[in-house]
């Protein structure tokens, strides 16, 4: 059982400002049934541009409910600008606290924030403010280390380790749960690092290469079959050695637990139809 | 968005409703009394040479005679008392492993129990054992043609399990056996889901190996059982002292063993008790909350299943939630949700049988005991549509809106 706060449990019992705005100046909506949480943010500002309503509706745990719940209190009254500064963390400290395996359900709230008040700026055809777009993400929880932090150090000092990030950041240093994000994080740069024409991912990948083809049935067969049940789908991109580069689209595309859930499985499925020692490294869009 | 859950519901059984019994069961009055002079008076080592030794082993004795007539086995001798199901299962497997060095093949399902699946993966990645994982339908059954298909001259043990503790569906563990015997395999099942439900009779059976667990039979936790067919070939886990005749050294757990012994002694009668009314009581939750809430299917062949279980998914919300408004209504359930295990996977059981995303974030299970009351259930029938539909206020998704975007 979950130790969660008395906060938590009153905004699941007791959410507040359910539902959809009909006339929102701005909507977000990220995650998907297929990740396990997904959330649709709505807001209306009044004539001062302050935030006049906010909305949400959520499919997810109690603390994703919690937390969609308390951002929409948080949000009421606010400018963009301010909105704009409101971080997972202090979603967390309104609610008391989150469990730490429940932190993401925190991060879903602030990435359905950002996706609408781009959907506002858009909207209005006006420039979406890079700071919008840069906002940090903590990724090391123990450490408080932001993305952009290891992101800069890895592209910075090529690090193609998670021990050399925490050895330059501290990232990864206390509990380790955000091994797999760092990990993550390290494979985007070296792609971008890397990034080859698209006529040499045909090069390496050979009709009759035997593993390509045993991963190309699997990815058909077992795993875009699935995904698409849940309007999801997957694209391979790459083989290089032994990690296998996919892209995730439809459903999958928009859903911040994506890296966690479907990477996980898909490498799970690779491992066990293909072969043990394979990587899945997810290549966002 | 105030709710209160209780507005309108029959009157709240006061000790709460516990329909968790596959995760672990009450422990019997009539256990509890059995076992409590092993823990007072009589506390003394069965190995010991002094009357207080003789009176435990007297009771260990006792509770093997017990354990071996529920299982129909032929000697109390071919039962070994273990710390519990995962102990059982582990000594199975590897034990048959070391017996049989020459052998390097495993054959297993996808829907095992995580002391077998874990075990078999470790084996896998970490020992270079090959390991066949059988796929299930969409019902959770078998096509025992796959097996047919696994079985090589080097498969050393083929590990099974005789009833799903997620869906409770059940599997041909003869029809099985016979397979594995023309292959020479050993043929291990772990019956922890099934003893006490289903009638097991290892005098006319093709099982080997057998596990059993204490907790999910009436007993306490810290106590099982593996049934070792007379002449199979099996190396301790655990080495040491001589007990239970070499195959497990470590003083015995003496009061828990009495505890299962005495648990086993019920179980007997019991089986009628889960045939007849707990049966009746689970299919009557069943269609209360299937004619009462939309959208909602049971997990498993329906035909083929434990008397006391039902896992039932509700499409487009999350099961997570569903279990906390349960429990916040004194009802406690499981549930196949990622968010519940902290894993962020749904049930490895429910995407083996292909139940979609949909589905199996929201299933529950509810699973029932010899103590369960009509009361409890229909109160659990009336409380099931409230929390479905509170939830499904809440989700953007619905029938005619699935995903986002597009």
């Amino acid at each position: 059982m979950w130790d969660y706060s008395e906060k938590v449990l009153d905004h699941f019992m007791n959410p507040r400002n359910v539902g959809a705005l009909d006339d929102a100046d701005g909507v977000g909506e990220v995650g998907s049934m297929a990740c396990g949480d997904a959330l649709r943010l709505s807001f209306k500002l009044d004539p001062d541009g302050r935030i006049a309503d906010a909305r949400f509706q959520t499919f997810g745990c109690g603390s994703a409910i919690a937390s969609s719940s308390m951002l929409t209190e948080m949000l009421k009254g606010l400018t963009l600008e301010q909105a704009a500064r409101i971080s997972n963390e202090d979603i967390a400290r309104e609610l008391d606290g989150l469990p730490r395996e429940k932190m993401h359900c925190s991060v879903m709230g602030r990435e359905a924030l950002e996706a609408a008040m781009i959907d506002y700026y858009r909207r209005q055809g006006r420039e979406v403010p890079c700071g919008l777009l840069n906002q940090d993400v903590e990724i090391c929880h123990c450490f408080q280390v932001s993305r952009d932090t290891i992101v800069k150090t890895v592209r910075q000092y090529r690090l193609r380790e998670i021990e050399d990030v925490t050895h330059y950041t501290k990232a990864g240093g206390g509990c380790t749960s955000c091994h797999h994000d760092i990990r993550h994080l390290i494979d985007e740069v070296w792609q971008e690092l890397e990034a080859a024409p698209a006529g040499l991912v045909q090069v390496e990948l050979p009709a009759a290469d035997e593993l390509t083809r045993q991963i190309r049935e699997v990815l058909e067969n077992d795993i875009a079959r699935a995904l698409r049940t849940d309007g999801g789908d997957i694209e391979l991109v790459a083989i290089r050695g032994r990690r296998v580069h996919v892209k995730l689209t439809g459903a999958c595309a928009s859903c911040p637990s994506s890296g966690a859930t479907i990477k996980g499985w898909v490498e799970q499925q690779l491992r066990e139809h293909v072969s043990p020692d394979l990587e899945v490294v997810e290549v966002k869009s | 968005m105030t709710f209160n859950l209780q507005d309108g519901l029959p009157p709240r059984p006061p000790d709460g409703v516990y329909l968790d019994n596959n995760a672990t069961t009450r422990v019997a009055p009539e256990v509890v009394e059995a076992m409590l002079p092993y823990l007072t008076g009589n506390y003394g080592n069965p190995s010991s040479m002094h009357a207080f030794g003789a009176a435990a082993g007297r009771a260990v004795d006792r509770a093997r005679v017990q354990t071996a007539a529920l299982l129909g086995a032929a000697l109390p001798a071919e039962i070994v008392f273990t710390a519990g199901g995962s102990e059982s299962d582990n000594l199975a497997i590897v034990g048959t492993l070391r017996a049989h060095p020459e052998k390097r093949h495993l054959v297993t399902t996808a829907v095992e129990h995580p002391a077998v699946l874990g075990l078999c993966r470790e084996l896998e990645s970490r020992q270079g054992y090959a390991v066949d994982y059988l796929p299930v339908d969409g019902r959770g059954g078998l096509n025992l043609d796959d097996l047919r298909r696994a079985l090589r001259p080097d498969t050393a043990v083929v590990s099974v399990m005789a009833a799903n503790n997620e869906t409770g569906v059940v599997f041909p563990i003869e029809e099985i056996g016979r397979i594995v015997k023309e292959h020479g395999a050993v043929f291990h099942v772990d019956a922890v889901q099934a003893v006490g439900k289903l009638p097991l009779d290892m005098s006319v059976s093709t099982v080997d190996l057998l596990s059993l667990s204490g907790h999910k039979l009436y007993a306490c936790k810290g106590v099982g059982a593996l049934y070792v067919r007379r002449g199979t070939k099996l190396r301790p886990l655990i080495a040491g002292g001589h007990q239970e005749r070499g195959r497990r050294a470590g003083t015995e757990n003496v009061s828990g063993i009495v505890a299962l012994g005495r648990a086993c002694e019920l179980a007997a009668a019991g089986r009628e008790v889960e045939a007849g009314s707990v049966r009746r009581l689970r299919d009557r939750l069943e269609r209360a909350v299937l004619s009462a809430v939309p959208d909602c299917r049971v997990n498993g062949d329906p035909d083929r299943r434990l008397p006391n279980t039902t896992n039932i998914s509700f499409d487009y919300i999350e099961g997570e939630g569903i279990l906390l408004l349960l429990d916040r209504a004194g009802i406690a359930a499981s549930s196949g949700s990622a968010c519940t295990s902290g894993s962020l996977e749904p049930s490895h059981v429910l995407k083996a049988m292909g139940v979609p995303f949909i589905a199996s974030h929201g299933s529950i299970r509810f699973s029932l005991s010899r103590y369960t009351t009509e009361e409890e259930i229909d109160y659990t029938a009336a409380a099931m549509p409230r929390i479905v539909e509170r939830l499904r206020a809440i989700t953007p998704f619905g029938k005619e809106r699935m995903t986002f975007g597009g």
